[in-house]
């Protein structure tokens, strides 16, 4: 078990799995309780406009990823709230546009695309240090502005009309969130890809919703969760030298079902305990 | 002299082509209690909402401290009639009743000590003291509206604006908020809404009876004539208590 550290690209791979969990669980909470997982499905799938312009220019595709995500982000959430078109329809229309982009600009690009299907479906195990500067970085970003709006964030998330009341500049608001999810896709990418973020966003949320009080409490649960799964499936991978990004989300996935049925059998036997006394 | 705190001139909403409110005129001084009453769908919450600067009306004027109604929102304090948010959500009763004080905090500044004195004495107000770590799913609708009334009153407002504040409160609480708000007609105006004309009659000092236009009951004593405009039904005839 130790021996596989003295791998660089397992020391990266970690370090990329934990940096990614603090984004997932913080973000994923807010998708989460805000119900907007299929708008976050829709700004990871947009933003592989992004990757395209990138491999185009010759750049990090993660450098092209970030204004890109964070203007489909901008895009879905003004066409959405500030005109009459409906909410899954500027999704929809941003889900397809940003992939169609991405398609373009690949195909513009000269030569081949190698590690095109990584940035798809993720690879954690290549995931270059340069890299993780980049995912350290947004982290502290996506950090940062949590912290200073927590309880503007706590109150458009519950009561959107009374933060509205008290002030709050709740589009504004309701706007950087989803600038911030747009930078937790960023983070993501490397980990399972873009078709696959958005699992890594709602389930480790989904599954602590169920213990937490609170949402710090939940957030906290959610970061160790998205670790937890994310280290699994890495170490699955490994070892059985299969797709990295499919392991963790099937990791997931299974933790959540069994979640969710535990908790059924649970109250079953609860109802059946208190008939019979 | 008594100051004007909310004036409403002429005010029309139409809303997806429905008229909801007709030629609207009304005027709340400092220190009233007024309060609205009629149907169901009569424009109620709709008017309130206005007053709120939530919805923009379609014509005519309103003014809240003589001001446009966002710029006075501050000094508002709201109960909303919603109870049908997520049940499930992650927050705790005291964190609920904090975000009354979010107009008072501003950006980038957390809740301190004195705004942690301040929710649990209107916690202990609303009778909930013992429910403060609790997670607002686990309330019944009852100690639910009891908390958004603890909510709105940490914000120390001028003008508090209730929408059916007692639907799903049993009669013994009604009582103690009824008295509740008696004792804050002291400090501050109230307008509140419903249309269960049982409660309301006790202590407000002035009724207007709503159905897309208004009827005002300036002489401080409900008629049936002003009901039945309203309703256009029979409704029982109802006095104040400090007036009979």
């Amino acid at each position: 078990m130790v021996d596989i550290f003295q791998y660089e690209f397992m020391r990266n791979a970690v370090a990329a799995a934990l940096l990614a969990s603090l984004a997932c669980g913080i973000i994923g909470t807010y998708v989460v309780v805000r119900r907007i997982g299929f708008i976050s499905g829709g700004i990871a799938h947009a933003a592989f406009g992004g990757i395209g312009i990138g491999y185009y220019l010759g750049v990090n595709p993660l450098l092209g990823l970030i204004p890109f995500s964070l203007f489909s982000a901008l895009g879905i959430g003004l066409l959405s709230k500030k005109t009459k078109v409906a909410e899954d329809t500027a999704i929809g229309a941003f889900w397809a546009a940003g992939m169609a982009v991405g398609i373009l600009f690949i195909g513009l690009s000269p030569g081949y695309a190698p590690d095109l299907f990584s940035y798809l479906f993720g690879s954690i195990l290549t995931v270059p240090r340069s890299d993780l500067f980049i995912i350290a970085g947004l982290d502290l970003c996506i950090f940062l502005v949590v912290f200073a709006f927590y309880k503007e964030f706590l109150a458009i998330s519950f009561d959107e009309e009374y933060a509205e009341v008290s002030g709050v500049r709740t589009t504004l608001l309701y706007l950087l969130q989803l600038c911030l999810i747009a930078l937790t896709v960023v983070v993501l990418v490397r980990v399972v890809g873009i078709v696959m973020v958005v699992a890594l966003l709602t389930i480790p949320p989904a599954i602590a919703r169920n213990f937490s009080r609170n949402l710090f409490v939940m957030m906290l649960l959610s970061c160790f969760l998205c670790a937890l799964f994310t280290l699994a499936g890495l170490w699955l991978s490994y070892v059985f030298d299969i797709s990295s990004g499919a392991v963790i989300i099937l990791v997931s996935a299974g933790v959540f079902l069994a979640v969710l049925a535990a908790r059924r059998v649970s109250t079953m036997l609860l109802v059946r305990y208190n008939q019979s006394r | 002299m008594r100051s004007p705190v909310v004036t409403v001139k002429e005010l029309s909403v139409i809303l997806g082509g429905t008229k909801i409110l007709d030629g609207l005129s009304l005027n709340v001084q400092e220190g009233e209690f007024l309060g609205i009453v009629g149907p169901n769908g009569g424009g109620k919450t709709t008017l309130l909402r206005v007053i709120l600067g939530l919805q923009k009306p379609t014509s005519g004027i309103v003014t809240v401290f003589g001001h446009d109604p966002v710029v006075s929102r501050r000094r508002i304090g709201y109960v909303s009639q919603r109870l049908d948010f997520d049940r499930d959500f992650p927050v705790t009763v005291e964190e609920t009743v904090l975000m009354g004080r979010l107009s008072s905090r501003g950006l980038f500044r957390r809740y301190g000590t004195q705004d942690r004195e301040l929710a649990e004495h209107a916690l202990e107000t609303v009778g909930m003291k013992g429910l403060r770590t609790h997670q607002v799913g686990e309330l019944s609708g009852g100690e639910l509206q009891r908390l958004l009334i603890a909510r709105a009153l940490i914000s120390e407002p001028e003008l508090l604006l209730l929408d059916e504040p007692t639907a799903s409160i049993d009669p013994e609480m009604k009582t103690t908020i009824y008295d509740l708000l008696d004792t804050l007609t002291q400090s501050m105006t109230i307008i509140l809404v419903t249309h269960d004309t049982g409660t309301i009659s006790r202590n407000v000092s002035r009724i207007a009876c709503l159905n897309c236009k208004i009827t005002v009951q300036e002489t401080e004593e409900i008629t049936s004539e002003s009901l039945s405009r309203a309703y256009r039904y029979p409704v029982d005839i109802l006095k104040h208590r400090g007036h009979e």
